[in-house]
């Protein structure tokens, strides 16, 4: 389960509008709490690393930046629990591409975007076995 | 040295909760090896199923990527940190479209596999781009029947199968995806039926047409490789053309007597291109020269091991191997059990795939290769008889005298009874024993030797009457004396 209070779910919405037809992506700072519910506390947007004409299907966080995320959440007491990306026209389901680049326990924030808004916001978490992604459920409960 | 690795967040449930673990280790994938091995958990996730790091997976020592260094062989030494950083890709790429386009086995599909499955370089991936791969086989003669047979075996996904013919008995020695109960089926259906068999996972598609210049694009533009079964030179050229034109590769083989040639004519192979078959021979041989295997026979056994070749390189492109046989032709010799290989190079004045084309659409095949104009010369100067036509002559006692220019091998599996035997590369020196007081009637197998020995007696001088059997002893066998043995 993923904790994603409204406002963060606002500032991945509004991130993936602003970048549309571009996909954007991000860091999802927080912390692991019990039972491998994950609180999120803090966006971390970053830019696509891509050249441009990759930019429409592709995105991509390099190593560096993640490292730079890591070093601002630790400077913050927060992990890098997962990360978040958009699918310009597409369902916010995660490709056979996601899930060869994935590791498990991280959340993955998929959110469709059309030419108007974002639509649909959807988190997933890969199983162990690498077999597949499973949705987990989002709540925006943080008490 | 004791070495310290940091464990990412997500990872760390793999290391029981530990950031960070101490390892001894003097390279950073040696380092890799020992945490990997301490906690096995983690391996599938650093590794993938060909055993080399994911591409998402970073190594660092001590903040410098070893990919900027010597990779695995990057040197450690006491005290350095080692950290494993993913970088984060995703979305709908053209890559990701075609990873996830690509269909997914069933477990009968995964249990019939399994021995392609277990080696890294086919893989499960490997196995799904198979099913995802569409194949058109050219012709399902002596080549299309170990090709057919193997790629379905294999799992292609879909293959199109392209002939006209009927199944003959003389098929069987070397076409071994027909059967005995096949005779007098078209091909294609026997053909089908036999890929069926072997693997109901696959499409199989029907073709029952000969290839043309006005169907050939039509049909290439529907898979992905096209592997070239036939056995004459306008169809050999208009499959390379034709490929060429549509960017396919063309998986080669060709077969004569005890001798086999193969290769992957690729114009747009990647790293630089293929050169295609008309960089080989930019021009057909003269009509003749090179006599067809129902003329010259062939060793059943070579169009196996061609066609094994042919299987196995279509499978290789298929999966993006390397070592596919672009620019080298493979010449195998039965006989003397001998492979050789040729290097080939892309021709830069080639007609076709060079850098200023001259074919820019698909021609007349027939007339390029001289067939054409030779046609309808024959009638006009050459006599026929029908079989039956004969047999009434010989039945009314009419005085005709039969030679047989075929060889003696030939003579010997079958024979129209009263014949005098002149093989055709004697009939002209041999043209005295030929009485031209008397009308003659020439044969051979089908009719073609014995049409080239009239014109060539003609040539000579030969003042009598010469008239060509029709269809040769084979017709004499069909229409008046199925005893005659039919080869």
């Amino acid at each position: 389960m993923i904790q994603l209070a409204t406002q963060h779910r606002k500032q991945i919405t509004a991130h993936g509008e602003r970048d549309y037809p571009y996909e954007c992506c991000g860091l999802l700072l927080g912390s692991f709490a019990e039972g491998a519910v994950k609180a999120i506390a803090e966006i971390y947007p970053i830019s696509n690393a891509r050249e441009e004409q990759a930019k429409r299907n592709r995105f991509l966080i390099r190593p560096e930046e993640l490292m730079r995320g890591e070093r601002y959440a630790e400077t913050k007491g927060l992990d890098v629990v997962g990360f978040y990306h958009s699918h310009p026209d597409e369902p916010a389901v995660p490709s056979q591409y996601d899930l060869e680049h994935a590791w498990p326990l991280y959340s993955y924030i998929v959110v469709s975007v059309s030419v108007d808004a974002a639509q649909d916001l959807r988190s997933w978490e890969m199983e162990a076995d690498r077999s597949r992604f499973v949705e987990e459920e989002i709540s925006v409960d943080l008490s | 040295m004791p070495i310290t690795i940091n464990i990412p967040t997500a990872l760390r449930q793999f290391t029981e909760g530990n950031s960070r673990i101490e390892v001894e280790a003097s390279t950073a994938g040696e380092a890799l090896d020992r945490l990997t091995t301490l906690h096995a958990g983690l391996r599938r996730h650093l590794y993938d199923d060909k055993n080399a790091l994911r591409s998402f997976v970073n190594v660092y020592v001590n903040d410098d990527d070893v990919r900027h260094q010597s990779g695995g062989e990057t040197p450690l030494k006491d005290g350095d940190t080692v950290m494993i950083v993913p970088s984060i890709a995703g979305g709908a790429t053209t890559e990701a479209e075609v990873a996830s386009a690509l269909p997914s086995l069933s477990n009968e599909e995964i249990a019939r596999y399994s021995r392609h499955l277990i080696m890294p370089e086919v893989g499960l991936e490997g196995q799904r781009r198979l099913k995802a791969a569409s194949v058109l086989m050219i012709g399902t003669g002596g080549l299309g029947a170990p090709v057919g047979m193997y790629l379905a075996a294999a799992g292609v996904g879909r293959i199109g199968i392209v002939d006209f013919d009927v199944v003959e008995a003389s098929n069987l020695q070397r076409q071994i995806i027909h059967g005995t109960g096949d005779i007098g089926r078209p091909k294609i259906e026997s053909a089908r039926d036999r890929l069926r068999d072997i693997n109901p996972h696959i499409e199989i598609e029907t073709h029952e047409t000969r290839l043309t210049s006005q169907n050939a694009l039509g049909l290439f533009a529907n898979y992905d490789i096209v592997v070239d079964g036939t056995d004459n030179f306008p169809t050999r050229y208009l499959v390379n053309d034709a490929c060429v034109l549509s960017g396919k590769p063309n998986v080669y083989g060709s077969i004569f007597r005890f001798e086999g040639q193969a290769s992957v004519f690729w114009a747009d192979a990647p790293n630089g291109g293929g050169a295609c078959y008309r960089c080989l021979y930019s021009e057909p041989p003269p009509p003749g020269l090179v006599p067809s295997c129902a003329e010259g026979g062939v060793l059943g056994v070579l169009p196996g091991i061609v066609g094994a070749i042919q299987a196995n390189e279509t499978i290789k492109i298929i999966l993006g191997a390397e070592g596919i046989l672009v620019n080298r032709l493979l010449l195998f010799d039965a006989w003397q059990l001998k492979f050789r290989e040729l290097k080939l190079r892309k021709d830069p004045s080639c007609p076709v795939c060079g850098e200023n084309p001259t074919i820019k659409e698909l021609i007349d095949y027939e007339e390029f290769c001289g067939l054409r104009g030779q046609a309808p010369e024959q009638p006009a100067t050459l006599e026929e008889i029908t079989a039956t036509e004969l047999k009434e002559r010989l039945d009314n006692g009419q005085h005709v005298q039969i030679i047989d220019v075929r060889e003696t091998f030939e003579y010997d599996i079958a024979r129209i009874p009263g014949t005098r035997l002149i093989p055709l590369g004697q009939v002209v020196t041999r043209m005295n024993e030929i009485d031209p007081s008397r009308e003659t009637v020439m044969h051979c197998k089908a009719g073609v030797r014995s049409a080239k020995a009239i014109a060539a007696l003609k040539q000579a001088g030969f003042p009598g009457r010469l008239i060509n059997l029709k269809g040769g002893i084979t017709a004499w066998s069909d229409e008046v004396d199925p005893t005659v043995a039919k080869y």
